[in-house]
């Protein structure tokens, strides 16, 4: 029952708080129209997320964003530096292969947009069985260093809050 | 009409640093378009300039919808509209160099025999 009425709860949400933000008030009468549309819409194209991951811990997915926010702050001043003072002929630019731990489409989507985002490093493909990332960095010595922290940093922490 | 001597002299600070870093951050990013000289290092550049530099003119016009009008929380959706599609895009665009520096240039392959999924057949 709860299941068909609220298939999907984080999505209420989020859709209710981005209406909100969309018609940029906080009165009465958008949060009730947004929690509406919060729940229809889920309802509604239920059919499209066959197998949803259970977020198990809300409060580890806010503290993981904000480590990527501190991140992308601090590596974008040394992307700045390597762009704006390092020549071509110094810069290492190499491709690292990243085995992955992490088995959720959804997990696996996050940890690439992370890498994405985090200045330094691109995710360029995913290995056909699902079980490696191919990250291009744009001034790696030690490839196997850039693994390792990615392993280290975000990895494992995207492996507690959905697996 | 508001004049920005209304604002205060503290908000004018931050919103004038904010500004201004986030338009040096943007300019990194087009400067490293210009001068990198390989296609994948390339994609660095537009990819780090979205999330750093717009976000600091983002937050500039953020906290002076604040000080002069009752605020707007447009920014934060416009900040996360970016960040979900930035790393799409620069995917994209990072699979198509694959596909031009194939049998050119050895990438390392994937563990265990596999390929990787830009250059399977399936």
């Amino acid at each position: 029952m709860r299941a068909r009425l609220l298939p999907h709860p984080l999505l209420t949400v989020l859709l209710a708080i981005v209406w909100c933000l969309l018609v940029n008030e906080i009165k009465l009468g958008t949060v009730v129209f947004g929690l509406i549309l919060g729940l229809l819409i889920p309802i509604i194209t239920a059919a499209y997320w066959p197998d949803r991951p259970p977020v198990g811990r809300p409060i580890k997915l806010l503290s993981y964003l904000l480590i990527v926010l501190w991140d992308i702050l601090v590596a974008n001043v040394a992307v700045a530096m390597i762009v704006l003072f390092k020549s071509n002929k110094n810069m290492r630019p190499n491709w690292v292969v990243v085995p992955l731990d992490l088995c959720t489409p959804e997990a696996i989507t996050m940890l690439a947009g992370t890498i994405t985002l985090t200045p330094g490093t691109v995710s360029a493909d995913l290995s056909d069985d699902g079980k490696a990332l191919l990250v291009h960095a744009l001034d790696a010595e030690d490839p196997d260093a850039v693994r390792d922290e990615i392993k280290q940093r975000y990895e494992r922490r995207l492996k507690e809050i959905f697996e | 009409m508001i004049s920005l001597s209304d604002l205060g002299i503290i908000s004018e600070i931050i919103i004038s640093a904010l500004l201004v870093i986030g338009a040096f951050f943007v300019l990194v990013g087009s400067i490293g378009l210009l001068k990198l000289d390989n296609a994948m290092s390339r994609l660095h550049a537009p990819t780090k300039a979205t999330t750093l530099g717009v976000g600091a003119l983002l937050m500039a016009s953020m906290t002076y919808a604040f000080a002069t009008r009752d605020g707007s929380m447009h920014e934060i959706l416009v900040m996360a509209f970016l960040f979900a599609t930035a790393p799409i895009s620069g995917n994209f665009i990072a699979k198509a160099n694959m596909h031009r520096l194939r049998g050119k240039k050895d990438l390392p392959p994937p563990p265990d025999d596999h390929v990787w999924g830009t250059y399977s057949d399936t």
